[in-house]
């Protein structure tokens, strides 16, 4: 049914469509508009049977999502930034066991500074703990998402995180078909747990492995990721069967075919790239985009095809491996070995920094004139960190700097010197 | 026909002969249908007492609930050395996630079983004192706060035994670890520091806490029995001697967690809603010194630099403890 409707609202009726049976909650923005509308629908019997926990800390909250879905319920939380690096050890907890947990990660900055505003370095963060990560371009396709992110997990026995941006679509109000729960219930079968601790079959989960088996149950993991390649695919091409309409995969092009250029992101973000493609286009540029759908599993074919034929590529990352640049470019340079293409790392919108039209434009302008050093940060205002350079260079205790930063924008007030 | 005198306790403990009760009062152990839930083959150490508190416990919580019972266990030796894979010496559903998240896991489960309707499943979560009282500390308040549905054992040996005895929030003032060295003018453990888990349990007014040694083994299974009768949190704190990590004879685990509850030092209780609704009595008051010199993690108090001072000071522990918690016969409970 079409709604006039909260991405995260979206989010949380999509969830609870999926029959969820524990959902455990921490609060941290943005993602907690979801977990509200969850308690919400538990609370009032709307969603039922089902376990709603306040809990203590996100790190219980996988934790119990780890004890909950070993012992055979579909289990469901929310997290984001600061929230979903305090539950590391449990998210490699619960892929480690192969736990077909669900979790929404509202993208969102780490700290420090503190900032609550959008990019992508949480989630990046976790892209070698095992979980499949996805990351949705509209609240409509993090409906779709979460919905197939549920049977992808079972099918696998892999917990899947669906990646929305943080406050861009969590806090974005627009229309979304928000399904039935006949039809998700088609979609949807109930969860048949590979391993489940059940008094009358006793098994012991979470044994210490030791040298002789450690490195092949770790291949084991990565062989079920490779199997998700496959099956990420057909999940969507059945959920387009069944819903009629296009959400999940591996990769998304647009307007790639005779593509010189193409711009490869992830997230919200695409529909900036997709309209500055649009306007490149019109003046006669062959340009393209690539959005990135399915991130881990790491789709190194499908990035390849699209990418083959181009000369240059641009990959737009919200976020930074600091000593490097990029993440996500690093693996579309695997992806590409052996092809003699100019790759170009865009690191861009760190900390909710808007990416607009008016910055791609001039980006992709410049990288057509073949102007384009290999990293760039968009936007970034360097005459800013050279005044802090500066005063780092003429004094020892140039005290700190992130509030350095702040003074000199005039957004603090200017304490006495 | 030889006579044979009857004995009312067994050598080195206060335990009545189960030959002496009726069938119904005996112990678990004593029952040749015992579950046997921590089997044999296992790899603790000799005299372990973690190994024989968790046995006694389990089985006791397997009798208790007719054999619908799930574990959670949190990292440390009782995870360790019972279960290199697929050598496991669990004989019912058990699961190790982490260090820090057993409590959390327990409820996880616990809800799971919930919405499931599974009613007659009960869940146990138990951890050595580092899982309990330092890294598992929150997850674990967060537990007893809801009042999930979850007993939680700590089998307390009062340091990082696994880690190779580093100090823990458990490990008493003066006692000697890898990290509190008996060394410097205040060798040892600092006074001053360290918390009361049982009473932080009852702060939390959950259904059932209650205190326990290895030396009376029978009183583990009675608590366990009496903590599966509530439902909600309930938590059961175990003193299990360490005899690697105490420095003491594997063959003294008994006598030595004895003298702790003899001297005072440990108090055993029982607490309902947050109030001590019952206290083990002291039999045969000890000085502390009879507890600490079987240990080679208080020899820095004896011998050539003896530190009587350090000892009174300990003595000053065990007779705040007798006092608060009334640990003398004819004294009442809660008396201070």
């Amino acid at each position: 049914m079409l709604k006039q409707i909260e991405g995260s609202r979206a989010v949380a009726e999509a969830v609870a469509l999926s029959r969820p049976e524990v959902i455990c909650a921490y609060p941290i923005s943005p993602q907690t508009h979801i977990v509200e509308a969850l308690s919400t629908l538990v609370k009032s019997g709307q969603l039922a049977p089902c376990e709603f926990i306040n809990v203590e800390s996100e790190f219980a909250a996988m934790s119990v999502a780890i004890g909950a879905s070993a012992t055979g319920a579909r289990s469901y939380t929310a997290t984001a930034s600061q929230g979903l690096l305090f539950m590391v050890e449990a998210i490699y907890n619960a892929s480690g066991l192969g736990l077909p947990i669900v979790m929404t990660v509202a993208n969102r900055a780490i700290g420090a500074p503190i900032n609550i505003w959008n990019d992508h370095s949480d989630s990046m963060s976790q892209r070698d703990s095992g979980w499949i990560q996805l990351y949705a371009e509209s609240n409509q396709e993090a409906v779709d998402m979460h919905i197939q992110a549920f049977r992808l997990a079972e099918e696998l026995s892999v917990p899947v995180m669906v990646c929305m941006d943080g406050f861009i679509l969590t806090h974005a109000v627009e229309q979304v078909d928000v399904p039935s729960q006949e039809q998700v219930d088609a979609f949807l079968p109930p969860f048949e747990p590979r391993q489940v601790l059940d008094p009358d079959d006793p098994v012991s989960i979470g044994a210490m492995v030791g040298p002789e088996a450690f490195m092949e149950v770790r291949y084991l993991a990565h062989v079920t990721q490779m199997q998700a390649l496959d099956l990420i695919p057909e999940i969507s091409r059945t959920f387009e069967g069944a819903f009629g309409r296009a959400s999940g995969g591996l990769v998304r092009s647009y307007r790639t075919e005779d593509a010189e250029t193409i711009v490869v992101a992830l997230g919200s973000l695409l529909g900036t790239v997709k309209d500055t493609v649009d306007e490149l286009r019109a003046e006669g540029e062959r340009v393209g985009a690539l959005g990135i759908t399915t991130f881990r599993p790491w789709p190194s074919e499908e990035v390849r095809r699209a990418l083959r034929g181009a000369k240059r590529i641009l990959v737009v990352e919200k976020a930074l491996a600091v000593g490097i640049g990029g993440v996500v470019s690093l693996d579309v340079r695997v992806a590409l070995s052996g092809i003699d293409q100019a790759v170009h790392t865009v690191i861009a919108g760190l900390g909710g920094r808007p990416i607009t039209t008016t910055s791609l434009h001039r980006l992709l302008r410049s990288a057509v004139a073949g102007e384009l050093p290999e990293t760039t940060f968009l936007d970034l205002d360097r005459g800013l960190v050279e005044r802090e350079l500066a005063r780092r260079g003429a004094k020892r205790k140039s005290g700190p700097h992130a509030e350095n930063l702040l003074r000199d924008l005039g957004a603090v007030a200017v304490g006495p010197v | 026909m030889p006579f044979q005198p009857i004995k009312f306790y067994q050598a080195g403990s206060f335990v009545v002969g189960n030959r002496l009760l009726d069938p119904e009062q005996r112990s678990v152990q004593s029952d040749a249908g015992r579950s046997n839930t921590l089997t044999s083959g296992h790899r603790a150490c000799q005299g372990c007492g973690e190994a024989l508190g968790a046995r006694y416990a389990l089985d006791a919580a397997m009798r208790a609930t007719n054999n619908r019972l799930i574990a959670a266990n949190a990292t440390g030796c009782l995870e360790v050395f019972s279960t290199p894979y697929p050598e496991s010496s669990w004989q019912l559903p058990w699961m190790h996630s982490l260090f820090g998240n057993a409590p959390a896991v327990a409820t996880g489960i616990a809800a799971a079983l919930r919405v499931k309707g599974r009613h007659d499943v009960r869940v146990v979560g138990q951890a050595g004192d580092g899982g309990t009282v330092d890294i598992g500390l929150g997850c674990l308040s967060g537990m007893f706060e809801r009042n999930d549905d979850v007993l939680f054992i700590c089998y307390d040996n009062e340091a990082y035994m696994n880690t190779g005895v580093q100090r823990s929030g458990a490990t008493p003032p003066a006692a000697r670890t890898a990290t509190t060295e008996a060394v410097g003018p205040e060798p040892g453990n600092r006074f001053g520091q360290g918390k009361n888990l049982p009473m932080i349990a009852m702060a939390h007014e959950i259904p059932y806490v209650a205190t326990a040694t290895v030396a009376d083994l029978r009183d583990i299974e009675y608590k366990v029995e009496r903590a599966m009768t509530f439902h909600g949190a309930r938590y059961l704190h175990i003193l299990v001697t360490c005899p690697l990590g105490w420095g003491c004879d594997s063959a003294d685990t008994i006598l030595v967690a004895r003298l702790a509850t003899q001297s005072g030092l440990f108090p055993v209780f029982e607490a309902e809603q947050g109030e001590i609704t019952a206290v083990t009595k002291i039999r045969q008051r000890v000085p502390v010194e009879d507890y600490l010199k079987l240990q080679k993690r208080y020899a820095h108090l004896f011998g050539k630099s003896a530190r009587p001072d350090v000892v009174a000071l300990l003595q000053a522990q065990a007779d705040r403890n007798i006092a608060r918690f009334g640990l003398l016969e004819n004294q009442p409970v809660g008396a201070a």
